[in-house]
């Protein structure tokens, strides 16, 4: 049965989907039913453009330790991201 | 019972219900040909949405002599590949009780006014079609026998209630309006065991009229043979057998 556990976050990108690139602005995360794995409950992550229609989708459906583990890499990847960043934007020398 | 000498055919198609707030939504409607009386069963389709499983199993019914409609409760969130409608679903952390409530009154009262009806109308679903199927034996009129397989959320705890399910289920017992048959996996983790048990003794408690058929090495959704992990072939043999049984018993036999 359904957990209805959701959250919703604003992004600012764009995506892949079924028709092509398109721009994405929230994404949902749920720990729920899931439509493909054969898992009863995922973590499913929908990045979504809301305004254009159901299939402006793209969609992941994870075990929890595979997600907390994308979460746990994504937090690395963006340490590094902001390391560089900080040592572009410092003045040369 | 199903002689290879008879005659069958059967119309299936897509139509149109009054739902809640008087909205017309889509409905799956399976019937066999000819005048009948047929009984007539509603089918609350689960949380993945209104998809084939469910279009298959109206079909089924409608094999067995049964006028069967599936309403799209989703309808009214769009309209795209069923996954995509169950994301956007998801993501709104479901759909109104009430308005489901009301949408599957609208269902019976459109199988109540066919003149193939043999006056008698049962209600399943499963998943969280199982529980609405529950909400509607106790608060929809007009609904003779209901069949809750593996509904979970029908208990509740205070931190479950949102504004889209804001009563449990298992409090509108009292009213419980029909003989309810429920099919249930010893392993499933919603309901729990101890859900079910505790469901088991509100009924008993109220009096009311019910069959608990509790299945062991099955989880949840496990008549499912589109979901592998989930099916079990032998209980879900057993489970139809008893589903039949318990809406012939009620509804009356099949044309």
């Amino acid at each position: 049965m359904c957990t209805y556990i959701v959250e919703k976050t604003g992004i600012s990108g764009s995506g892949k989907g079924a028709g092509g690139w398109f721009s994405v602005d929230h994404a949902y995360v749920s720990y729920d039913h899931p439509f493909h794995v054969q898992l009863e409950h995922a973590l499913n992550i929908d990045f979504v453009n809301e305004a254009s229609g159901l299939d402006a989708r793209v969609a992941v459906e994870l075990t929890r330790e595979s997600a907390r583990s994308l979460a746990a890499t994504i937090l690395q990847a963006l340490e590094r991201a902001d390391a560089h960043e900080a040592a572009a934007e410092s003045p040369a020398g | 019972m199903y002689r290879t000498g008879d005659f069958e055919g059967m119309v299936a198609e897509t139509t149109a219900v009054r739902g809640a707030d008087g909205d017309l939504i889509h409905a799956y409607f399976a019937r066999p040909m000819g005048p009948g009386p047929f009984p007539g069963v509603v089918l609350v389709h689960h949380m993945p949405g209104w998809d084939e499983w469910y279009k298959e199993a109206t079909r089924r019914f409608a094999h067995h002599g049964y006028a069967a409609i599936c309403p799209d409760l989703y309808c009214r969130e769009g309209h795209g590949a069923p996954e995509d409608v169950m994301a956007k679903v998801r993501a709104q952390a479901g759909v109104p009780d009430d308005r489901v409530v009301a949408d599957l009154a609208g269902c019976v009262e459109y199988l109540r006014a066919l003149p193939i009806l043999n006056g008698k109308v049962g209600v399943m679903g499963t998943c969280s079609g199982g529980r609405h199927t529950y909400l509607a034996a106790c608060r929809a009129p007009g609904i003779d026998a209901a069949v809750d397989c593996w509904g979970g959320g029908v208990v509740m705890g205070p931190g479950d209630l949102s504004p889209n399910r804001p009563v449990a289920p298992i409090d509108y017992t009292s009213d419980l309006s029909c003989p309810l048959l429920g099919i249930f996996g010893d392993d499933d983790r919603s309901p729990t065991a101890e859900q079910v048990n505790q469901h088991e003794e509100a009924l008993k408690q109220h009096g009311k009229d019910y069959e608990f058929h509790r299945y062991p090495n099955a989880g949840h959704g496990f008549f499912y043979y589109d979901r592998p992990a989930a099916y079990r072939a032998e209980q879900a043999v057993d489970g139809w057998a008893n589903l039949w049984a318990f809406f012939e018993k009620h509804l009356g036999a099949t044309a």
